[in-house]
């Protein structure tokens, strides 16, 4: 790990970081599902960010590739998950197909799977 | 030569793929593969415990870069009961599928839940765990949807969106730690690691991320409709094993890699959610309507149980102590593995001869299946803690600690837990003693019926009798 | 080969095996059934007496397994575990048969025997535990046991009544889990020794041994039915007679009693529970329980729910021997423990015989019962002129030990309570016997049901309160012989004021 922490790396790496929180508040407060789903993958590339900006290792040495590989990893997760998501989310609105598309993406139903 | 390590894993991801490719042939190839798989995963915890620790590092790659896995005594002791129950599952799930549709849908997403199952358990770097997680979290959210209904996938839905919020967490705080030690590998890490700031943010974030997934409360608001919506084979898998991979996670993290880190006002916090749980879900136990959402809420109860042994392990020294709370912890996990797989298969049996799982209207199913009702109260006595159920002396040894640590409380806790436990699976059993017609015989469909009973009696009596060879399990392999 | 380490596993395996293997069986295979449970039975009495023998000689018998360092379950045979074995292993045999003739025709015996021997094996552990942890184990799984006898019948009653059984044995038995897992905290594990052994530990513990000393009471009172713990005995009765009869003489009562006396002498030492102060509490409680459950006896006409008032004052005797430091007293609760048993189960017996052959429930419906039933009605009169103490029944050995140990300790007050419960015991026994034996019969009985053609109900259900009521006068009359239950509590006192 070099000492020399380089300003883009700092800056990119907050960024990340700015992302992962931006990303967990839109999940947390916004309902539908595809808004839940684009702050998950918010959340992800911020965490990307992260990794991305501590694989620099300078100008001379190449990267390190054990984030880039995890990075890499990271994606391919975040793909299948929001894939799967998706696909949910095509069940429930196949079922309802009136309501509008903000109105099931936050199931708020009483925690023992009754409707309210 | 044959890694059983890297076979754990690789077989039912094997599986899964043959299943996917020969959907004709899906149950035979499953319950191939679950019987490898099993026989593997006992070689795997008899090789540990006669005394050596197992470690592999896939195709020769060393740390850092390479996949490492390895099991000591915790991850065999867990990995044992996981696949005894997951098979247990599969002989159930060939009954309870039958060849229908949903059975082509079922397996391959089974085999590679138990894929995630055996790789999390075995695994040895921080983004291993992170991988297994996911694929966990995947599959089990696609696999409770399976029966169909819009409750299911609703239930699901919001517990794979709690599951990637808390992975997602989980994420951030591995990047951090390899951001100040850049090492991976959780033995390297724990080395490494010292108290600080990144050292805090991690630890919080990590099992932060991981009490999501454990269902901790008051965390612990997706747990309920997902597991009393999915098919009981699935119910059985999510409450007896896959909650039980976090709250492993949880404890590698608090006990090996932060060790030094960890304090004591921290522990306490966990410990009182952990009260909460126990309180909250045994009450909700008590006033559920439908016998697989009284079972979801018994697990948060239990869930909580495991919590309250951190504040303990936390204050004790090491040795004897830390060793006898380990052990306690590991015989309630077991013990709650298999009673709860048992419970729900049961329940599942009765759900699926009456159409319903309406306590209420319970009586005639209770009388006229009385393995499926005997499973239910050899599950139920391990559920409250009656000896000579592992749960029993856990709490023995959970009670006997808090008094001699100064920590008293939690043994009220436990207490109170116990008499809630006995009210709700005892309002269960009463439905069984009826004036419905007498049952010719003990089995109606043996299939279905043996793994359940099975699953119980290990719990109500097997584990808790050998609290012996598990705690020398414990010990060994370190 | 040394057998000597099984044979306390082997004598509650006994009864635990086939009763597993009885719930498989389905409900039509009643020569298996009872094969089952007669073979169990007989291979019990047959290992007791070989332990019987044993102990006598000065045999060792241990069965031990070690869970983890410090956390044992150790079944092993002292004197006062042989007394209560013997007592919970020939009972036993006598209710099977009696249960197997009660049953006739009823719905679900497979499950009520198979629960019906676990129960027993229970018992039979809780009579051979060695340490307070086994004994715990033991006493829970008997409430575990118990419940579903309670609720066989499956009527709302009967629902309810097994209700109110678990919360106050559940409670109970968190109450006891406490006090014992605090102890073991304090003292490590302690196996029960004559004489106790917490009279060694530092003074600094005396206030805590108060405190567990209460909680462990409070969790064996539940069973014992101290009052006001009793709340669930008569609720109970709406069991079939022979888990009344189980209950209420051998396994649960006696097992809060047995828990009891174990408590005072093995755990705590008598002299040193003396000095503590806790034997007086115990004393009051148990007096206040012997009178409170005569007078409440008084004014039942249920002839089951007046037993079971019977039985709540009765049982108290035992914990009011252990009160009374001395040798004397001692013998006299100890022994009580034998002859309690053989009489209440009599009655209960014979209660059983007039409600199945005549559905006579209630006292008042009585009258001239004697004619038509005399044999099940002469074991009665055996049977409660032993609860008043009159001789020579087993009954008046008891109250004669107790009195005397009382006189010789100094506590006269006690001497007033035996006194004053033998008058209620007659109170409420005599006008049954007059009613049954001099009053003339009714023009029909509620209701008959002819269950023999010679005898007077039906065999199963004759001879063993027959056998019972002749134990109950051989324990009178022999007392003195060697094997009585009399020599046996004088052995234990011995050994546990020898040292």
């Amino acid at each position: 790990m070099s000492h020399e922490i380089l300003l883009t790396q700092l800056l990119y790496g907050s960024a990340g970081l700015l992302f992962f929180l931006l990303g967990a508040w839109s999940f947390i407060s916004h309902e539908p599902l595809w808004r839940k789903l684009i702050a998950l993958n918010i959340m992800g590339a911020g965490v990307f960010h992260v990794l991305v900006a501590v694989a620099y290792r300078g100008l001379d040495t190449p990267p390190d590739p054990v984030p880039h590989a995890l990075v890499l990893t990271g994606i391919v997760v975040a793909v299948s998950a929001t894939a799967l998501a998706l696909a949910f989310g095509r069940r429930l609105d196949r079922e309802a197909p009136e309501h509008a598309s903000d109105a099931h993406g936050g199931v708020d139903d009483r925690e023992d799977g009754t409707h309210a | 030569m044959l890694d059983p390590l890297a076979l754990a894993v690789a077989l039912p991801l094997l599986g899964a793929l043959l299943v996917t490719m020969l959907p004709g042939w899906s149950r035979t190839l499953g319950m191939l593969t679950a019987l490898a798989t099993t026989g593997v995963a006992l070689w795997l915890t008899v090789t540990v415990w006669s005394g050596e620790g197992l470690r592999s590092d896939l195709g020769g790659w060393g740390v850092p870069l390479g996949i490492g896995l390895r099991a000591d005594g915790l991850a065999a002791a867990l990995v044992a009961m996981a696949n005894l129950v997951a098979l247990a599952i599969s002989i159930n799930a060939t009954g309870y599928f039958g060849a229908a549709e949903s059975s082509r849908k079922f397996w391959p997403l089974w085999l590679l839940l138990w894929t995630a199952l055996n790789g999390l358990f075995l695994a040895a770097d921080l983004f291993n765990l992170y991988v297994m997680l996911e694929l966990l979290g995947l599959s089990a959210a696609a696999l409770g949807a399976l029966t169909g209904t819009r409750e299911a996938a609703e239930a699901n839905l919001r517990y794979l969106l709690v599951g990637l919020l808390g992975s997602m967490t989980y994420l951030l705080g591995v990047a951090l730690l390899y951001t100040a030690y850049g090492v991976l590998d959780l033995e390297l890490v724990a080395e490494a690691l010292t108290p600080g700031p990144v050292a805090w943010s991690a630890l919080a974030l990590m099992v932060g991320g991981l009490l999501l997934k454990s269902a901790l409360f008051p965390l612990h608001f997706w747990l309920p409709p997902a597991h009393a919506n999915a098919p009981a084979p699935v119910s059985a898998a999510l409450s007896a094993l896959v909650v039980k991979a976090a709250i492993y996670l949880v404890l590698r993290l608090w006990l090996d890699l932060f060790d030094g880190i960890v304090t004591l006002p921290a522990a306490m916090l966990l410990g009182l959610l952990g009260a909460g749980a126990v309180l909250w879900g045994s009450w909700r136990a008590l006033r559920a309507e439908r016998l697989k959402l009284l079972a979801a809420y018994s697990t948060v109860a239990q869930i909580g149980y495991l919590f309250l042994f951190l504040p303990l392990l936390t204050a004790a020294p090491d040795g004897d102590t830390r060793e006898r709370l380990l052990t306690a912890l590991v015989l309630l996990a077991l013990t709650h593995g298999f009673a709860k797989a048992g419970f729900f298969l049961a329940a599942g049996l009765v759900q699926k001869s009456t159409g319903h799982d309406r306590i209420r209207e319970l009586g005639g199913a209770a009388q006229s299946l009385p393995a499926a009702t005997f499973t239910i109260g050899l599950a139920g006595v391990a559920l409250i803690g009656l000896p000579p159920s592992g749960t029993f002396f856990a709490k023995w040894i959970l009670v006997g600690q808090a008094i001699a640590l100064g920590q008293w409380w939690w043994a009220l806790v436990a207490m109170a837990g116990t008499l809630l436990a006995a009210a709700y699976v005892f309002r269960v059993l009463a439905r069984a003693f009826n004036r419905e017609p007498t049952p010719k015989c003990f089995l109606t469909d043996p299939r279905t019926e043996i793994p359940a009973l099975l699953l119980a009696a290990l719990s109500a009596l097997g584990v808790g009798l050998a609290a012996q060879p598990i705690a020398v399990l414990l010990g060994a392999g370190v | 080969m040394n057998l000597d380490p099984y044979l306390p596993l082997a004598i509650v395996l006994s009864s635990a095996l086939p009763g597993v293997l009885i719930f498989l069986l389905g409900e039509e295979s009643h020569w298996r059934r009872t094969l089952l449970n007669m073979f169990g039975a007989l291979l019990k009495i047959v290992l007791v007496g070989w332990m019987i023998w044993g102990v006598f000689h000065g045999h060792v018998y241990e069965s031990r397994l070690t869970l983890m360092p410090g956390l044992e379950l150790v079944l092993s045979a002292d004197a006062l575990s042989v007394l209560f074995v013997a007592l919970s292993t020939v009972l036993w045999l006598v209710t099977t048969i009696y249960a197997i003739g009660y049953l006739e025709h009823s719905p679900n015996r497979s499950r009520f025997f198979g629960f019906f021997s676990l129960c027993v094996s229970a018992t039979v552990g809780i009579a051979l535990a060695g340490n307070l942890m086994t004994f715990v184990v033991f006493y829970e799984i008997l409430t575990l046991a118990t419940y579903p006898l309670v609720a066989h019948r499956g009527t709302p009653d009967a629902d309810h009544g097994a209700k109110v059984y678990l919360a106050y044995t559940m409670s109970g038995g968190v109450l006891l889990f406490v006090g014992a897992v605090w102890l073991q905290t304090l003292v490590g594990q302690l196996a029960f020794t004559q004489g106790g052994l917490l009279g060694a530990a530092p003074e600094a513990l005396h206030g805590q041994f108060i405190v567990i000393f209460f909680l462990l009471l409070a969790g064996l009172g539940v069973k014992a039915a101290l009052v006001p713990l009793h709340g669930w005995l008569p609720q109970a009765m709406v069991a079939p007679a022979p888990v009344s009869a189980l209950l209420h003489a051998v396994a649960v009562v006696k097992a809060g009693a047995f828990g009891i006396v174990r408590v005072v002498y093995d755990v705590y030492g008598v002299e040193f529970a003396h000095d503590l102060g806790l034997l007086t509490v115990l004393g009051v409680l148990a007096a206040t329980t012997i009178i409170y459950g005569s007078i409440k006896a008084l004014s039942q006409d249920g002839l089951k729910k007046r037993l079971a008032y019977s039985t709540v004052s009765q049982v108290s005797y035992i914990a009011l021997g252990a009160s009374v430091l001395g040798p004397i007293a001692t013998i006299g609760g100890l022994v009580h423990l034998v002859h309690q048993g053989i009489m209440k189960i009599t009655l209960f017996f014979c209660a059983g015989n007039y409600a199945e052959t005549l559905g006579v429930h209630k006292v008042s419906e009585m009258n001239g019962v004697g004619q038509r039933m005399p044999w099940t009605t002469l074991a009665f009169t055996v049977g409660a002129l032993g609860m008043i103490g009159i001789p020579p029944v087993a009954g008046f050995v008891t109250k004669w030990y107790l009195g005397l140990g009382a006189a010789s300790a100094g506590a006269y007050w006690v001497i007033g309570v035996l006194l004053v419960s033998s008058l209620l015991n007659a109170a409420y026994f005599l006008p049954i016997l007059y009613r049954a034996w001099f009053r003339p019969p009714p023009e029909h009985w509620p209701k008959e049901h002819v269950l023999s053609k010679r005898l007077e109900t039906a065999p199963s259900l004759l001879w063993p309160p027959v056998v019972t009521a002749l134990l109950a006068v051989v324990a009178g009359l022999l007392a003195a012989a060697p094997f009585s239950p009399l020599e046996w509590a004088t052995l234990i006192a011995e050994r546990e004021y020898g040292r």
